[in-house]
C-alpha cells in the first residue's frame, strides 16, 4: 500500500534532492558522480549492506534511476557523470516507467510453502491428510514438502495446529495484481512489461527498495533552468495535504521553483464529472447493466492488458488530466506541460497523451523544494484563475469520483455505486466476474481506483492518507459545490 | 504547566522527509500523557539548512534534545525518558 516512512523511500527522496541540487550547481556532471561518496564518505556507517562499497554501488544505481535510466541495460563501468550528461541531452523519455535494481534486490527465496522447525512431527499429521497432491512426506520425524508436487494451495498451512507451516513471501510478487513481476531462472527479479500495468505496487512493497521509477526530473528541469520554454504544472487533486501550507501557497512556491503557471487538475475533474454523469444516464437509459469509471491510469492499463472484456462497460469520458491538459495546451501551445502525480501509472497515461509532456511525482516535487530551499509556508497565497469545486478536489479519495458523479445526476438515488478501493488479485477477480456475467449485482456505477484509499494512497505520495484527509477536509469546507449547467 | 514540550519541525524539508506523518503525535500524546506533554508543529527550525543535513530530517525537539530522523516511536521514547528524569 501507498506511502510510508520506510528507509528506502527516505533514501530515494534524498537522492532526488541531491541530483536536483547538483543540476542547479555549476558542475552537474561531477557533483552527480560524487553523490554516492557524499552520502557514504570514507569511514561512514554502513547502515544497510555488507560493506561501504556495495552501499555506494547501490546508491549509484539509484542515482541512475533518478536520472531516468533503465537499470536492466546499464553499463556498470560507466561513470555517473556520463549518465548525467546523457540525461540532459535526452529528447525522449523511456517507455516503461519502472526498473529493477539487481544489486539491491535481495533475491528473496522463491515463494513457496515451507515447514518450519516448529513442526512437532505429530501423530495426527493433519497436513498430510489435508494435502490433495501427496506433496507431504515425513523425513526425520518431521513433515517435508516436495516442491515438485506442491501447488501452494495452503491447505496444510491451515491444517497445522502448531502454525508450523508458513508461506514464504516475495513482497513484490505478492503485491502485483497481475503477476507481472517475477524471478527468472537465475533468481533475478524481472518485470514483464507486456503484463505490467505500471501501478507501482511493487515499488511500495519491496523492503529493499529494489524497484525504482525512472524519474523525468532532469527532462523537466532542463527547460526550467534554460528558460527556453514555459513550463506549466498541473497538480492532481490528491496533492492537498502532501506538502505544508495551503494549496495557494503551494502554487506560489512552485512558481518560485521555476514553473510559469500552475493549474489544478481538479478543474479537469469537474469536466470529467459532468461528462461522466451524462454518459452514465445515457447508458442506463439504453439498458446497460453498469458502467465503470475511467480516470485511474492503473485501471485503464489493466483493462487494456488483462480485461478487454470490460471495456464496453467502461466510461469513455476523459480523465481529469485529459481535460485540463487540453485547456492548458490551448492556452499555451508552446509550453512544456507537467502533470504532478501521486503515482507512477500516470506516466504511462501521459505518454499516450500528446498534451502532457512529462510527469513529476509528489516525492520529486518535494525533493525540488528541498534542493531549492523553498519554505512553502513562507510563500504568498496565489489563487487559481478557475477555482475547482468541492467534488473535483475530492477526486483522489476513494468513492470521491462516484460521489461526484452522483451529485450531478438528475436522479441521484438511482446511482448505486460499487467501490473498488485498491486493485488486488482479489478485486481483479471481482471485475472479471462483472465483465463475464455482464452484471454487477445491486450496483450500476463501479468506481475503480488502483491504490487503496484512492490516489491519496498512491505510491509516490508523501503523507499518510489519514493525515492528508484532514487537510483536504479544511479545503473542501471552503470550496463550492459543482453545478451542472445544461 | 507542561513538563515536556515537543516541537515537530514542519519546514518543507522535514515535512517531505517524514514529518507529515508525525502530525499524528498530537493525538497520540494527548491521549497518552494528557496535559503533561504538549506537542506543537513549528516552522523550519533550521537544523536542515545549518549544515545541509537534509539526510537526517525530519527533526523533532523534545525539551532541549534534538532527535534526527525522527519517528513516532523515537519521539515517544524520548518523552518517556524526559518524564522519568522529571519524576526523580
Amino acid at each position: 500500500m501507498g506511502n510510508n516512512n520506510s528507509q528506502s523511500i527516505h533514501l530515494k527522496k534524498e537522492i532526488l534532492a541531491r541530483i536536483i541540487e547538483a543540476f542547479f550547481s555549476d558542475n552537474f556532471e561531477e557533483r552527480t558522480r560524487l553523490i554516492p561518496y557524499d552520502m557514504r564518505p570514507k569511514g561512514a556507517d554502513v547502515p544497510y549492506r555488507c560493506c561501504i562499497y556495495k552501499e555506494r554501488a547501490i546508491l549509484k544505481e539509484r542515482v541512475k534511476a533518478g536520472l531516468g535510466f533503465a537499470l536492466e541495460d546499464d553499463i556498470e563501468y560507466k561513470l555517473l557523470s556520463e549518465y548525467a550528461k546523457e540525461a540532459v541531452k535526452r529528447e525522449k523519455v523511456d517507455e516503461n516507467p519502472l526498473t529493477v535494481l539487481d544489486a539491491a534486490c535481495a533475491g528473496c527465496v522463491p515463494s513457496r510453502i515451507y515447514v518450519t522447525d516448529l513442526c512437532k512431527g505429530c501423530v495426527a499429521r493433519p497436513c498430510q491428510a489435508a494435502c490433495k497432491f501427496g506433496a507431504i512426506e515425513m523425513v526425520d520425524g518431521k513433515s517435508k514438502i516436495d516442491g515438485s508436487k506442491c501447488k501452494s494451495c495452503k491447505m496444510c498451512m491451515n491444517a497445522c495446529p502448531y502454525n508450523a507451516i508458513v508461506k514464504l513471501a516475495v513482497p513484490c510478487e505478492d503485491a502485483c495484481p497481475v503477476g507481472a513481476i517475477q524471478k527468472d531462472e537465475n533468481g533475478i527479479t524481472r518485470i514483464d512489461f507486456e503484463q505490467c500495468i505500471s501501478c507501482g505496487k511493487c515499488v511500495a512493497a519491496c523492503p529493499f527498495g529494489a524497484v525504482h521509477e525512472k524519474s523525468q526530473i532532469i527532462d523537466i528541469l532542463k527547460y526550467i533552468k534554460s528558460g527556453s520554454k514555459k513550463v506549466i504544472a498541473m497538480v492532481a487533486p490528491s496533492i492537498i495535504g502532501q506538502l505544508p501550507g495551503s494549496i495557494y501557497q503551494l502554487k506560489s512556491a512552485m512558481k518560485k521553483a521555476g514553473f510559469s503557471e500552475v493549474f489544478e487538475v481538479a478543474q479537469g475533474a469537474d469536466i470529467t464529472t459532468i461528462n461522466e454523469a451524462k454518459e452514465f444516464e445515457e447508458r442506463m437509459e439504453n439498458g446497460a447493466p453498469f458502467m465503470t469509471t475511467s480516470c485511474c491510469a492503473g485501471y485503464n492499463q489493466f483493462v487494456k492488458k488483462h480485461l478487454p472484456e470490460i471495456k464496453e462497460f467502461r466510461s469513455t469520458t476523459g480523465t481529469p488530466l485529459y481535460y485540463i491538459a487540453e485547456i492548458v495546451k490551448k492556452q499555451y501551445p508552446d509550453a512544456i506541460t507537467v502533470f504532478v502525480s501521486p503515482c507512477v501509472a500516470k506516466r504511462k497515461e501521459s505518454m499516450e497523451n500528446p498534451n502532457v509532456d512529462y510527469v513529476m511525482t509528489y516525492e520529486e516535487l518535494g525533493a525540488l523544494f528541498i534542493a531549492k530551499r523553498i519554505e512553502i509556508t513562507e510563500c504568498e497565497e496565489d489563487k487559481f484563475e478557475t477555482e475547482s469545486s468541492k467534488q473535483g478536489r475530492n477526486f483522489g479519495v476513494t468513492s470521491g469520483v462516484a460521489d461526484a458523479v452522483k451529485s450531478v445526476c438528475k436522479n441521484p438515488e438511482e446511482v448505486k455505486p460499487y467501490i473498488i478501493s485498491g486493485l488486488t488479485k482479489e478485486t481483479a477477480k471481482d471485475l472479471k466476474k462483472f465483465a463475464k456475467d455482464k452484471s454487477c449485482p445491486g450496483c450500476n456505477l463501479v468506481e475503480v481506483m488502483c491504490c487503496e484509499g484512492g490516489c491519496i494512497g498512491g505510491n509516490a505520495t508523501i503523507n499518510i492518507p489519514r493525515v492528508a484527509k484532514k487537510e483536504l477536509k479544511t479545503l473542501l469546507d471552503e470550496s463550492k459545490d459543482l453545478e451542472r449547467k445544461e | 504547566m507542561a513538563k515536556v514540550n515537543v516541537k515537530i519541525c514542519m519546514g518543507t524539508t522535514c515535512f517531505v522527509m517524514g514529518a507529515s506523518q508525525l502530525q499524528e503525535l498530537v493525538d497520540i500524546v494527548n491521549k497518552r500523557y494528557g496535559e503533561d506533554v504538549v506537542v506543537v508543529g513549528s516552522t523550519c527550525l533550521n537544523y536542515c539548512t545549518d549544515n545541509s543535513e537534509y539526510s537526517k530530517a525530519p527533526y523533532v525537539r523534545v525539551n532541549d534534545t534534538v532527535i534526527q530522523e525522527a519517528t513516532i516511536d523515537k519521539v515517544l521514547q524520548e518523552i518517556d525518558r524526559k518524564l522519568k528524569e522529571d519524576g526523580k
